[in-house]
């Protein structure tokens, strides 16, 4: 019988080391070498902007990658880590930000097919009986029974956990593990970590959201453009010392101001009216929708993912047909028109995920930014492309925003940051009059997510109207005219900002608690 | 980073991957004629010889130039076929079944208008032999554009499909007098041009236009740029407002459209009449040749020539060496089956 690892001993001793990493890929400098101290029983936080470096040297230490120089030593003895398999025999585990487990098989089976010196024949009421033990232990409660499709993010994430916890890992690695979780979970979440930090393990906690750095990380460690920038402990940091470090030069923050007089008068930009969708598959159906979005409005839409925010954003689009009601653009009716004609009426669409949603990965950049309007810069009845005038409104608008990236390279190229600086420059420079934004800020660094924001904003003073669905609470309170919650396909509420609180919304979010709130 | 920097940093790894690429390739041939050998060595025949054989006649001699090139000719334009539809993710196995139909379209226009001028009588067959295949082409593209069917399956089908209405034709209509399985020949107004004495004819020039015009089309103009977003990500092409069913459907009958002018050019310009089964897989042909050129224009060109070469010299093989000719296609079959073991074949090397 394979037994549990006994909790360690709280002691804080050095468990692990990185010395002087390097790694470069082809043009880029992503590691400079950095050194790194990972203690027992510590929380220890890799805070930096996109492209610091930090995702890099973490799948160094997990095997993905191979470092060009540089030594990794665990309790002082030298060790080479060449595979994901090499760093699971260091006791060393890594939750990736978009999770593998594979959802057609149950959660033990999930587990089973992770743990090492798995037997030929699975005993998987032993198995079962182990994640009970483990999940009771540190509150990751799962029925080892379901199937893993059947289960939330959330969920998913404490599978992921529990499966490194069995698999006997020591140090655990969180690539930004709360992007994907609504408040209350982001809640349990740090108190498994507390937890776990008890009995001995290492943490180390990927992420850009300086808040939760602050509240939660024994120590920090900041990485800039591939260099260490700094170690700090709890209690040397704050929060200009952390954004000092991240950027070299001071941050300009959000300038917001909502406007006072709402111009109800005005005609709406976007009516749906009764509106229902027919999903297929894993899409969700929304059912009964009823939404105006005006001019000069951002109305931000709330929700845990997978509640009907993607199938809403394509509804808008054209992607998703209206099996019933009546969607109105701009006064007129748009009730099932194909996606050419809402693009061209002049509606701008910044999807959740620019790799997949919006752009071809094998072409260039800039041809990535004529995709959308290609009648635009067609010449001769499109026997040519007009690239300079591509380049030249391109350019504006990057200037505008203060964004960079190179422009003739395949897009497939760009890091996740970059690709959404892209989609954002790209759909900001046709100015469009309605614009569906979704996760606007994802993958952004703060500072980017500053200027992303502030283009939002700057769209909306100039008459546009918004659609802004996001699972960043700050983010919604901060910026929307209005906000409505979408659980499960409806609207489960709606409100002005100034009239609710985070708690509320992140109940709604879950579907629990309805009866509290008043429905618009 | 400016781009002149970029293009120094990308540069030795370009001229590196170029390489690779081409020791790859000719590794590739050599194994494909080093298995072929060992046939022809079972079946009891020299292999050096046989292979000299086939170079010596279609190489060595003017003429036998000229039939390699009457032989590239369909080749060319079904390869053409299925590299158009393939930019856009679409896999047209039927360019067979495209071919027979713009035969049979081409094949009633000179039937039927034998007494127009050839000026006016080869446009006609060529609208004719386009119109025939795209409209082949148009079923399994209209049933892959509305989620229905996948193109590949309702391609290939259609091919078994296609040479049955050609023999309806044949046995009921369109035979001559003297023989059923074929029409009676055609008028000199609906026969293509031959050049220098040759077979060869117009055929060739539709088909070096056509991949230029292909080329250009992908590389300046704004359907290309739409037709290469749609093929890299059709999601995200649909999302940004690129008319994607649209695309799917139209791309698709430009490819039948394509295929039946290699029809056309087969029944008009080599044959000068419509026969029973007379294409003999060169959609197929069309299909591998394609593949194997990894759909570029230069590539179809080379690999079209190569082919020729295969198959000509292979015909004379049946003569001399008394070989079957279905020891070509084992030929033919080894090529394509290295190619497509590519991928996994070298991964070692890598990195």
């Amino acid at each position: 019988m394979i037994k549990n690892p006994a909790p360690m001993t709280a002691e804080k001793k050095q468990f692990l080391a990185m010395r002087g990493i390097t790694k470069s890929f082809p043009g880029v400098l992503a590691n400079d070498a950095i050194n790194l101290d990972i203690f027992n029983a510590e929380i220890h936080a890799l805070l930096g902007e996109n492209g610091a470096g930090k995702s890099t040297l973490m799948k160094i230490l997990y095997g993905f990658y191979r470092c060009d120089s540089g030594q990794i030593l665990i309790n002082g003895q030298q060790v080479t880590i060449h595979s994901p398999h090499d760093a699971r025999l260091h006791q060393i585990g890594m939750v990736f930000q978009d999770f593998n487990l594979i959802p057609a098989l149950s959660v033990a089976e999930n587990i089973a097919l992770f743990l090492p010196n798995l037997p030929a024949v699975l005993n998987i009421k032993e198995i079962n009986q182990r994640i009970l033990e483990v999940s009771k232990r540190y509150d990751l409660q799962v029925n080892p029974r379901a199937m893993v499709s059947q289960l939330s993010i959330g969920e998913q994430q404490k599978v992921e956990i529990l499966k490194l916890l069995l698999a006997e890992a020591h140090l655990l690695i969180l690539d930004e593990p709360t992007r994907v979780l609504a408040p209350h979970e982001v809640e349990a979440l740090f108190k498994v970590l507390d937890s776990l930090r008890k009995d001995g393990y290492a943490i180390v906690q990927i992420t850009h959201k300086m808040k939760e750095v602050l509240e939660r990380a024994d120590r920090i460690t900041v990485l800039r453009g591939g260099h260490l920038a700094g170690t700090l402990s709890q209690a040397e940091a704050s929060e200009e010392k952390l954004v000092a470090l991240m950027f070299e030069k001071k941050l300009t923050s959000l300038q917001v101001g909502h406007k006072t007089v709402t111009e109800k008068s005005s005609a709406p930009l976007l009516e749906l009216l009764g509106v229902e969708t027919h999903g297929e598959g894993a899409e969700t159906s929304l059912k009964a929708i009823e939404l105006e979005v005006h001019p000069g409005e951002i109305v931000g839409v709330a929700g845990v993912s997978g509640n009907g925010q993607k199938e809403l954003g394509d509804l808008v689009l054209g992607m998703v047909r209206c099996s019933r009601g009546r969607k109105l653009l701009f006064g007129k009716d748009f009730t099932n028109q194909s996606v050419q004609k809402v693009r061209r009426s002049g509606v701008g669409f910044i999807p959740e995920n620019p790799l997949t949603m919006a752009i071809a990965p094998f072409m260039s950049v800039l041809q990535n930014m004529a995709l959308t309007r290609t009648w635009r810069y067609s010449r001769a009845g499109g026997l040519s492309i007009d690239w300079p005038a591509v380049k030249a409104d391109v350019e504006k608008t990057m200037g505008r925003l203060e964004f960079s990236f190179p422009l003739y390279v395949p897009a497939r190229s760009l890091s996740g940051g970059n690709l959404q600086r892209m989609v954002i420059i790209r759909e900001m420079t046709q100015e469009p009059r309605l614009i569906i934004a979704s996760y606007l800020t994802r993958g952004l660094d703060v500072q980017s997510a500053i200027a992303a924001r502030q283009a939002l904003v700057q769209a909306r003073d100039n008459g546009a109207g918004i659609l802004f669905i996001s699972e960043d609470l700050e983010e919604l309170f901060t910026l929307s005219d209005r906000l409505i919650v979408l659980y499960a396909g409806t609207i489960a509420g709606s409100f002005k900002p100034e009239e609710t609180t985070f708690f509320e919304v992140g109940h709604l979010m879950t579907g629990s608690e309805v009866h509290h709130v008043q429905i618009n | 980073m400016s781009k002149l920097t970029e293009t120094f940093t990308h540069f030795p790894v370009v001229r590196q991957k170029a390489l690779q690429a081409a020791v790859r390739y000719l590794l590739m041939i050599l194994f494909a004629f080093l298995m072929f050998g060992l046939i022809l060595l079972i079946s009891g025949k020299d292999p050096l010889q046989s292979y000299k054989d086939i170079l010596s006649s279609t190489l060595g001699s003017a003429y036998g130039f000229s039939e390699v090139i009457v032989a590239m000719i369909p080749m060319l334009i079904t390869a053409l076929a299925v590299a158009l539809p393939s930019r856009v993710g679409l896999i047209n196995v039927g360019g067979e079944g495209q071919l027979y139909l713009g035969a049979a379209f081409a094949t009633f226009g000179a039937l039927t208008f034998s007494s127009l001028p050839a000026w006016l009588l080869l446009p006609l067959m060529v609208l004719l032999g386009m119109l025939g295949g795209a409209l082949w082409a148009f079923i399994p593209g209209y049933l892959k554009s509305i989620g229905l069917v996948n193109e590949t399956i309702t391609s290939l089908l259609l091919n078994s499909v296609a040479p049955k209405i050609i023999g309806f034709l044949i046995f009921g209509f369109w035979h001559s007098p003297m023989d059923t399985v074929k029409t009676a020949n055609f008028v000199a107004a609906a026969r293509l041009p031959t050049f220098f004495g040759t077979r060869i004819h117009l055929g060739l020039v539709f088909g070096l236009v056509l991949l230029l015009v292909f080329w250009l089309v992908m590389k300046y103009t704004r359907w290309g740029l739409e037709m290469r977003a749609i093929g890299s990500n059709p999601q995200a092409a649909r999302r940004n407002g690129i008319p994607l069913s649209k695309y799917l459907v139209i791309v698709m009958c430009i490819g039948g459209a394509i295929a039946g002018l290699a029809g056309m050019a087969q029944v008009s310009g080599f044959y000068g009449v419509l026969l029973l089964n007379f294409s003999m897989s060169l959609g197929f042909m069309g299909f591998m040749i394609c593949w194997l050129a990894g759909g570029e224009p230069l590539g179809i060109v080379l690999m079209s020539f190569v082919v020729a070469v295969i198959t000509t010299g292979g015909n004379l093989l049946q003569l001399t060496r008394d070989l079957p000719y279905a020891v070509i296609n084992i030929l033919l079959a080894f090529t394509l089956f290295v190619v497509l073991a590519r991928p996994t074949f070298f991964k070692g090397t890598k990195s």
